[in-house]
């Protein structure tokens, strides 16, 4: 079994979020990044599918070399082996046409990440994947089992339920909780990392299809307005005839 | 060219996301001087679709083939290209549910077009230029964003923007099918379980939601929570702990790593606030909090607060809400 885990190197969840003086990019000034945390729960499902069935994980990120630390990180956890395509990650589209090259040419059976990442929430790679691919994509999967050598059983969430899918690999799939419970590298893990392969790739050409041009925040709100819990049910008037949302 | 529209249906009537999306995608339509249809697929009553006009569609393609009833992304695509085609679809809108971004992004693929999700503004469309502003880094930020391909594609975030009155003419509905093989269908669904909404709210499409932390203890105190959100018409959500202690199902929690939700009202009961249940809830226009701890940080972030314990401050709100005359 071959698995394909995508990852994304992004600020980490309690980063204040600040963009540079023309607000046309992130500022990474003082920011910390970590594996995406979607993404960890595809790494782990895909390391805990290959300590039960055999064959091997490889990493891939999209980005410049600061991903580096993370994507040791990933083999620390377990993967075998890891890519990184020497791009800075312009748009959904360019992402999933680097993915889709490597995957052309490596034939992985199953592709996963996670279902969007915390920086740009697009919630698109996978099924662009996908599509490029011209293999099934299950999005988002909260579980994925595998029923034998040719098929894999995912649940997945829609809209005020599940759907229980089952697909014949090679398939794509996006991870969302609780696919898995995400693991701390230990020192074992760790040290023989840095032995592990990464081996840098250039990107294949294309345009993007997409331009940030700036980027703000929202407006600071008006501050909070307390209630006294005596009379807590003073609130209940209050949302409706001043907030006007009852 | 026109602006396409996708509509999803819920127990025959649209969901409150894709009324959005049509009349997104009207007010688009109306922009550029042109006018928009819909395209609806599997379970939607006909008198439904005809009220699309209320929000501003004149047209609406419905494919009613059996099989379209569950999701099944490869024929929805098809479907949707299809329907794009006739029409010379040069804008397509989607909401952002699991359906429509899934679908958006593939055909963002097959029709080389621009897409950009969670989109929360109108496109501006000055000097040639078409671009959005869409919510990013979990609601912390915004971003505008260019869409530079002829075909551009854009989903609209839940509960964004005020559903305004249109031109109020019924829509025309045509019936509509695509050629579909057996192929479409390979990752099609063995079986759908929706979750039991007893006369409940669904949490993705809710306009109130009611939320509860790790500060109810535990699960035998949630009918504290059920019963508010019952007296306001709301759905109920929860913190991740709660979820991963298994007091209530994970379809439940919001947050970072949860769903995302961005209802008129959240009242979150006994939780904490940390950042990243925060960003799955801070596009709430309206936010509440109840906390016994006047420094949670939840307070920073809120409209209203009660600083109290929630086993007697919740009480009081049910009676209240009990009492309002709906
Ligand atoms: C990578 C990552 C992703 C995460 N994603 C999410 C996510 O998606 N969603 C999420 O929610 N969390 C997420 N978390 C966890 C998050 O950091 C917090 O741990 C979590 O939100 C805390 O939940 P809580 O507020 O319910 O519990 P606690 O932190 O235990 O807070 C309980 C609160 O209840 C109050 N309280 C206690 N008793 C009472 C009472 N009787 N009456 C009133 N108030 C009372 C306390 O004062 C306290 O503020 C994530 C964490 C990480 C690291």
């Amino acid at each position: 079994m071959k698995i394909l885990v995508c990852i994304s190197n992004v600020p980490d969840t309690t980063s204040k979020i600040n963009f540079t003086a023309d607000n046309k990019s992130f500022d990474k000034n003082g920011v910390q990044f970590v594996i995406n945390p979607w993404d960890e729960y595809a790494l782990t499902r895909a390391i805990e599918l290959k300590e039960a069935k055999g064959g091997s994980v490889t990493v891939l990120n999209v980005g410049e070399a600061d991903a580096e630390p993370n994507i040791r990180k990933a083999l620390a956890i377990g993967a075998d082996d890891a890519i990184r395509v020497n791009a800075h990650p312009t748009d959904a589209f360019f992402v999933a046409q680097q993915i889709a090259a490597i995957a052309q040419e490596e034939k992985y059976d199953i592709i996963l990440m996670g279902k969007e990442s915390i920086d740009f929430n697009g919630f698109q790679v996978h099924n662009m994947v996908g599509e490029l691919l011209g293999i099934p994509s299950v999005t988002p999967a909260f579980k994925l089992d595998l029923v034998d050598d040719t098929t894999a059983r995912l649940e997945r969430e829609i809209e005020g339920g599940k759907e229980v899918v089952e697909v014949k690999l090679p398939f794509v799939a996006s991870a969302q909780q609780p696919m898995s419970e995400p693991r701390i590298p230990n020192m074992r893990g760790i040290m023989t990392a840095r032995t592990k392969p990464l081996k840098v790739v250039e990107p294949v050409s294309t345009a993007a299809k997409t331009e940030y041009v700036n980027f703000s925040k929202p407006e600071k709100k008006g501050g909070v307005k307390m209630i006294d819990p005596e009379n807590a049910g003073e609130l209940i008037s209050l949302l409706r005839n001043e907030a006007k949302v009852l | 060219m026109s602006v396409l529209v996708f509509v999803e249906g819920l127990n025959g009537e649209i969901k409150k996301s894709s009324l959005e999306a049509a009349f997104y995608g009207s007010q688009v339509a109306q922009t550029l001087g042109t006018t928009a249809t819909a395209v609806a697929i599997g379970d939607v009553h006909q008198d439904a679709l005809a009220r699309l006009g209320e929000q501003g569609i004149s047209k609406v393609l419905y494919d009613s083939d059996e099989r379209l009833k569950q999701f099944v992304a490869d024929a929805y695509v098809k479907v949707i290209a299809a329907a794009a085609q006739k029409e010379n679809a040069k804008v397509l809108v989607f909401s952002n549910s699991n359906i429509g971004a899934a679908v958006g992004s593939k055909l963002a693929v097959r029709l080389q077009g621009s897409l950009a999700t969670n989109v929360t503004t109108l496109p501006k469309t000055e000097n040639g230029a078409f671009t959005v502003t869409r919510s990013v880094f979990s609601g912390k930020a915004f971003a505008d964003v260019a869409l530079t391909s002829e075909v551009k594609i854009i989903a609209v975030k839940k509960n964004a923007l005020e559903i305004g009155a249109a031109a109020g003419n019924a829509a025309a509905v045509e019936s509509f099918s695509a050629a579909l093989s057996d192929a479409d269908f390979a990752a099609a669904p063995k079986e759908t379980v929706m979750q039991d909404s007893e006369g409940g709210v669904l949490l993705p499409e809710a306009e109130i939601v009611v939320s509860g932390g790790r500060g109810l203890k535990g699960p035998e105190n949630w009918h504290l929570v059920e019963d508010l959100a019952k007296a306001l018409g709301a759905a109920t959500a929860c913190s991740k702990p709660v979820s991963d202690l298994d007091w209530r199902p994970h379809h439940e929690h919001v947050g970072q790593t949860g769903i995302t939700i961005s209802p008129n009202l959240y009242i979150a009961i006994g939780i904490s606030g940390a950042i990243q249940h925060l960003a799955g809830v801070n596009s709430s226009k309206v936010i509440v909090v109840i906390n016994k701890d006047p420094e949670a940080p939840f307070f920073k972030a809120a409209d209203y607060g009660i600083v109290g314990d929630a086993f007697e401050v919740v009480p009081k709100l049910i009676e209240a809400a009990k009492a309002l005359d709906k």
